[in-house]
């Protein structure tokens, strides 16, 4: 049991790591790199909750594809001059402020105990294999957001096309 | 949730709306590939009987009330109103986009595609009895707007209205999920019907979780809806954007978000009603007073509008707040007057602003009486309705939002608003004053006389302000029939 345990929060240690880098970076190829750091923690979290389907389509489609997308676009468009530009962090007291804020809550809620986090259970999952499972969710129970999504992204498509084109 | 999956042809008719309006934007999308680019004013007319037959489409739909699609879409008398309203606003719009559109010589497919595409997502908003569903489809609505706001590439104000847009209601949207996964974790599930019954239980409804979804919900929407301490974007994008699309975002996202923000939390909050009502108060008076006391200062029109918008969301905010199916029903009402008379308005200053948007001070409305004497007293008639001049939709919205308050026991935020509409007639007033008591200036010198869209535009969203005061009855019965929303 100790070993899930430490993995949990080896791979939740890793996310949190790879996001905070994200943000921090100023050089966006490392910002990049960071991510991948990031998914793949959330990819190792999809493995602990025994999915390894998810945990597959994270490493081949997120750390794979769409990440190699974004490095490809951060070299394709010239970084440099952004990346010597002065950050705007003009705001950064109240930024802090919230974050303390915020901390406050959760260290608050912490010190409650677990019982503060009453979590509902989903029914147990009908055998079946980890693909045919997020299969029958996806087409099945949650055919129409997924048929949504296709209008969302094609709607993306087109304003980025429209705020890329030099006249209307 | 049902075992069968394949969706019935009853099921089909209770979402035909929105999926009439994605085949129409694609369509639109497709032909203006294959023309090239050249007959914008013929895919505006193809946009036009879309929405018209959406609008008929969404009537036949709340005929025959129920789930559709597994339970994640629920086509009943709210979510038919709803339909409508935004319908409606978008119809008003496209109207009057054609001929703003051709003097900017931006005429383009893509302008109607996008237009229908974000009608279709605020459509499914209304309609949404999950959360899953709901946020997919604000997100629709939302990222083509955001486009929209910035359709006119050429324009700086236009691309910075278009930057701040996206990346303030990025951030919102997150929250907005943020608050669905949390609902999900306390609750164990995401539609709305199911939430309720596990909130029910009290042991559930004590967790801190099931506080910080509902906050996080409510920042999502409170967002979209430009209602206080969330509405700092409004008035930068309002201005910024083209003035069709400046209209647009006043009338359809407003009322669909108001739609979500009312089903989920007179659905799903509603046994912990009591943690969240004194949020929705302090926001419905922060709202009116920001919104309207902001409005006094500004001397441009389209700015001005955008903080009128603000504090119009405040009194819908006050019917929220009652938390009643008075309160509900009040709400509706009144969302659907605001769209007609806000989006008229807007109407006349697309029409008034000319090439570029030379013209949209207040000043340079001195003198429209004389040269245009049906266009100021259409635009008058709408600053009337904004003000809730009795005969008018805006009065019978204003009266049956403070009487679902009063009787809901909030004699306070009833008193405050009603001095906040007294404040807001003075800047409704003061463009009155200038358009009938001042010489001619020069913007009004080589005005031309509205062409026919506009005109109907013009003279459509009068009359129904006018039926809306006149005969309200009829809606708002409709509107408390359907204001039953707890099962």
């Amino acid at each position: 049991m100790w070993v899930d345990t430490f993995f949990f929060y080896l791979f939740a240690l890793v996310t949190l790591a790879g996001g905070v880098l994200t943000v921090t970076r100023r050089n966006a190829v490392h910002s990049a790199m960071s991510l991948i750091l990031s998914l793949i923690g959330v990819a190792g979290l999809f493995l602990l909750q025994r999915a390894e389907f998810l945990f597959a389509v994270q490493i081949v489609l997120y750390v794979g594809g769409i990440m190699v997308l974004f490095l490809f676009v951060i070299m394709l468009v010239n970084l440099d001059q952004a990346a010597r530009m002065r950050q705007f962090s003009g705001q950064w007291w109240l930024a802090l402020a919230c974050v303390l804020a915020v901390a406050a809550q959760i260290v608050y809620v912490l010190s409650r105990g677990s019982g503060a986090f009453r979590f509902a259970r989903p029914e147990p999952p009908a055998r079946g294999g980890n693909v045919e499972l997020v299969a029958d969710v996806l087409f099945k129970q949650y055919l129409l957001p997924f048929e949504l999504a296709s209008v969302l992204l094609l709607a993306a498509i087109v304003g980025s096309v429209i705020m890329a084109r030099k006249r209307i | 949730m049902k075992p069968s999956f394949v969706p019935t042809a009853a099921e089909f008719l209770r979402l035909s709306p929105e999926i009439l309006l994605v085949l129409a934007g694609t369509l639109v999308l497709v032909l203006e590939g294959i023309t090239g680019g050249r007959r914008g004013r013929e895919l505006g007319r193809l946009c036009l009987a879309a929405l018209w037959a959406a609008l008929i489409a969404s009537v036949a739909a709340s005929r025959q009330p129920g789930l559709a699609f597994s339970g994640l879409v629920s086509a009943d008398e709210f979510a038919g109103f709803f339909r409508v309203v935004v319908i409606a606003g978008g119809l008003l719009v496209a109207l009057f986009s054609g001929p703003y559109l051709r003097r900017e010589s931006a005429e383009r497919g893509e302008y109607y595609a996008l237009l229908l595409y974000s009608v279709a997502g605020q459509c499914l908003m209304a309609s949404a009895a999950e959360l899953i569903i709901l946020f997919i489809a604000l997100e629709t609505s939302s990222i083509a707007s955001y486009v929209l706001a910035g359709y006119l590439r050429a324009d700086r104000r236009a691309n910075e209205a278009a930057v701040k847009y996206f990346l303030l209601g990025s951030f919102a949207s997150a929250f907005l999920l943020y608050g669905v996964a949390l609902v999900y974790g306390a609750a164990g599930s995401t539609w709305l019907v199911e939430i309720r019954a596990a909130l029910a239980r009290p042991p559930v409804a004590a967790t801190p979780l099931v506080g910080a979804a509902a906050a996080f919900l409510f920042v999502g929407f409170a967002f979209k809806v430009s209602a206080a301490p969330f509405q700092i974007w409004a008035p930068d994008v309002y201005q910024g954007a083209p003035a069709p699309v400046a209209a647009f975002l006043s009338a359809g996202p407003k009322a669909a978000a108001f739609a979500g923000l009312l089903r989920v939390f007179m659905t799903a909050f509603e046994p912990v009603s009591a943690n969240w009502e004194d949020i929705v108060w302090i926001s419905a008076l922060a709202t009116m007073i920001i919104g309207n006391f902001a409005a006094l200062l500004q001397s441009n029109i389209k700015r001005l509008l955008a903080y009128s918008s603000i504090a119009h969301a405040g009194y819908v905010m006050v019917a929220v707040a009652a938390h009643s199916s008075i309160g509900t029903a009040a709400a509706m009402f009144y969302l659907a007057a605001y769209v007609f008379m806000n989006v008229g308005a807007f109407a006349v200053v697309s029409y008034f602003a000319r090439q570029g948007e030379r013209y949209v001070q207040v000043d340079d409305l001195a003198g429209l009486a004389w040269k245009q004497p049906a266009v100021a007293a259409l635009l008058s008639l709408f600053l009337l309705s904004l003000i809730g001049v009795p005969l008018t939709g805006g009065f019978f919205g204003k009266f049956y939002v403070f009487k679902a308050a009063l009787e809901a026991g909030l004699v306070w935020l009833t008193v405050l608003g009603l001095l906040n509409s007294a404040v807001a007639a003075y800047y409704y007033l003061r463009i009155l004053v200038v358009m009938y008591m001042r010489e001619p200036a020069e913007a009004a010198s080589d005005l031309t006389p509205p062409t026919a869209p506009v005109q109907a535009a013009l003279w459509a969203s009068a009359v129904a302000t006018l039926l809306l005061g006149i005969f309200p009855s009829a809606v708002l019965e409709y509107a408390s029939q359907a204001a039953r929303l707890a099962p």
